[in-house]
């Protein structure tokens, strides 16, 4: 599923808004997580899981198609956590 | 940096600020989108938001584990686990620490 199809099928079950608006609230919640996550904040979505950022120090890296040596920056990657109520729903229709 | 918790509450509210619709939709809103979500990974289906990342199910097989606490192995059994790959504009966005404007849509 894309973003737009998520779109689509959202429309579709709220024929009162215009696709237009559920557009703008995807694009919304998205970017609010991650404005979040820019600013180093955490977002908990109980059930579904959680966003975070988690820092990585600096390396030396390779190029793999030389083999020169590079330098890697540290840096802060996102990070997702799949919440409870999420994985249990993933391993439900399968007999455990 | 700071370490706030954003939540449901902070996500909706600028749902509301965003969109015009009442709060009570907009909690309503929020919570079909990740409702959508789930039960499309749920399906086994991978969910892909362009400019934000993607949420991919990937089966694993069985494997022995130990409980740490008392060193006994015990079999892990085959699962589906969901992994979070960010895009790269998420990435860039998050270690700029600014709003990468330029590049949103």
């Amino acid at each position: 599923m894309t973003k737009s199809e998520l779109i689509a099928r959202l429309a579709e079950k709220n024929p009162h808004l215009y696709q237009r608006d559920v557009e703008r609230i995807v694009t919304t919640i998205f970017d609010e997580i991650a404005g979040a996550l820019a600013r180093g904040d955490r977002v908990e979505l109980r059930g579904f899981g959680a966003f975070s950022v988690k820092g990585r120090d600096a390396r030396q890296g390779r190029n793999p198609r030389t083999g020169a040596q590079v330098a890697v920056q540290s840096k802060v990657v996102p990070f997702f956590k799949t919440g409870k109520q999420l994985r249990e729903r993933l391993n439900a229709d399968d007999g455990e | 940096m700071s370490e706030n918790t954003i939540t449901r509450a902070q996500l909706s509210e600028a749902v509301y600020q965003e969109v015009g619709l009442s709060r009570n939709e907009s909690a309503d809103l929020l919570e079909a989108v990740l409702g959508e979500i789930s039960t499309a990974l749920a399906r086994g289906e991978a969910v892909k938001i362009s400019s934000f990342g993607s949420f991919a199910v990937r089966s694993k097989g069985q494997r022995v584990g130990r409980n740490p606490k008392t060193g006994e192995e015990v079999p892990i059994l085959p699962r589906r686990v969901l992994v979070f790959r960010p895009s790269q504009l998420l990435k860039k966005r998050i270690n700029d620490g600014t709003v990468a404007k330029a590049a949103k849509g």
